[in-house]
């Protein structure tokens, strides 16, 4: 079996997330939550925003256009952060291309 | 102090009996037969009571799970209650029928042990005949059904040399995390200990065949793999800290802070039957024996980490010092480091004859010890 080459998370690509991982809030700690096998994260407010957008129908670049303009703040700041957290949730299969 | 938090994640051990003989296994010397298992209604009251008080995951373990008859029941409850169902298990007689079952019931994911790569070796090390077989069978039907695949492979101075191959071998069987667990030396282990532990050349090797493939399977498979504290300068933040992140209900309902706790003698670990999980986890006294910083000795109590690695591992403190209140050895500061240290020299010397897991020899032993799969 051959490796396949890391994906890239890019401008265009539509993320959701994988198949039996949950992202939902709890009612005890009254935080949102991501459950995955062996894994488990409380993510901060920052994330939390970002994760609600992962729907399988954005792009990468819909959701940074999103926050962009939520935040008024510029885009090639928020593009680094959010990339850079997608990327990272790829690489650990949480969320899929 | 801070506020106690809810436990995050329920290791629940539905049973001691076991296909497999493993010199390392995290059970206790002492094994419980199946006579003394908590049943299913007992085990449902405990899941519901788990997710109330803010468990998040459970992790159906043993022993195998799967000698359970009552297990998709089990894990059909837990989804119910909005847990996140996990089976850890051997994979030794899943067959495509009961695995059905438990999808049907809301599992979410499998964890499937390997003993090593090499198939004569692997079943060496489980004492078993055709368990290697039998496992990749198992990882087959797991992928077929669609579940996300862990594989573990506990390493060891007897399969750590073909550390390259386990991750292979994950990769082939299309598992999506390969979780590489170097043994802890308590119970089973520790009397296994010269046979077990590496050398620090082949951890040297190992760790860097870690790196690369990491690397180069970025995206593909997620390796987990932690130094081992033979080998290490800090300890490892056991269980996250003594109470603070993790509980474990053994297969007679003793509710413990982790799966090895039963070795700490002077403990009074409360069972299902006497209190609630909620009651066990705020007010018991033996989940605040170790809980924060309050009980620590020095050098931990003056430590900028002690609030990172909380002591490290009280049941490897109590296994080599004696006492389960001081400074795990595995610590560079340990008063105590030499009895950890002066035990690399074993790995030196040639490796004595694994001491199997099995029941107490005064006792009968249970059936599903001796049968192999079908």
């Amino acid at each position: 079996m051959t490796a396949e080459p890391r994906l890239p998370v890019e401008g265009d690509a539509v993320l959701r997330f994988a198949p039996h991982t949950r992202f939902r809030f709890d009612e005890v700690r009254q935080a949102w939550i991501v459950l995955a096998p062996e894994r488990l994260m409380l993510p901060d407010e920052q994330a939390v925003e970002i994760l609600q957008l992962i729907d399988g129908k954005r792009a990468v670049n819909d959701v940074i256009d999103e926050l962009a303009g939520r935040y008024d703040a510029p885009r090639d700041v928020i593009a680094g952060d959010v990339v850079k957290m997608l990327q990272d949730l790829v690489d650990k299969k949480v969320l899929r291309l | 102090m801070t506020a106690v938090e809810p436990p995050l994640a329920m290791l629940a051990e539905l049973t001691h009996r076991c296909p497999l003989r493993c010199p390392y296994c995290s059970n206790p010397l002492e094994l419980s037969r199946a006579s003394a298992e908590l049943d299913s209604e007992t085990w449902k009251r405990v899941l519901g009571e788990a997710a109330a008080l803010g468990v998040l995951q459970v992790h159906f373990s043993g022993g195998e799970p799967l000698v359970r008859r009552d297990l998709a029941d089990l894990v059909r409850h837990a989804a119910k209650v909005g847990l996140y169902g996990n089976l850890i298990t051997s994979g030794i007689n899943l067959d495509a029928g009961r695995l059905a079952e438990l999808v049907e019931a809301g599992l979410e994911h499998v964890q499937l042990s390997f003993q090593d790569a090499d198939i004569v070796s692997g079943d060496r090390i489980a004492g078993l005949l055709g368990s290697q077989e039998a496992k990749r069978r198992a990882a087959r039907l797991v992928r077929e059904a669609g579940l996300p695949l862990t594989v573990n492979a506990v390493v060891h101075r007897q399969n750590l040399d073909r550390l390259g191959e386990i991750i292979e071998l994950a990769v082939a069987l299309g598992a999506d995390r390969l979780e590489v667990a170097h043994v802890q030396y308590y119970g089973w282990a520790l009397r296994n200990r010269a046979a077990l532990l590496p050398s620090r050349e082949q951890l040297d090797a190992a760790t860097a065949a870690v790196e690369a493939a990491r690397t180069r399977l970025a995206g593909l498979l997620v390796i987990d793999y932690v130094l081992p504290d033979y080998y290490a300068h800090r300890p490892k933040a056991c269980m996250g800290g003594w109470g603070r992140r993790f509980l474990n209900v053994t297969p007679a309902g003793k509710v413990l802070p982790c799966h090895a706790a039963e070795t700490l003698t002077g403990l009074d670990f409360p069972t299902v039957a006497e209190a609630s999980l909620s009651e066990i986890w705020y007010r018991s006294s033996a989940f605040e024996r170790f809980r924060g910083t309050d009980w620590m000795p020095e050098p931990c109590r003056s430590c900028e980490r002690r609030e990172i690695d909380w002591g490290g591992c009280r049941c490897q403190a109590f296994a080599l010092t004696g006492d389960a209140a001081r400074t795990d050895p595995a610590c560079a500061l340990s008063p105590d480091r030499e009895l950890l240290v002066g035990a690399r020299a074993d790995a030196n010397e040639s490796a004595p004859d694994f001491v199997y897991r099995q029941h107490s020899a005064a006792s009968h032993r249970s059936p599903d010890l001796v049968s192999s799969p079908a």
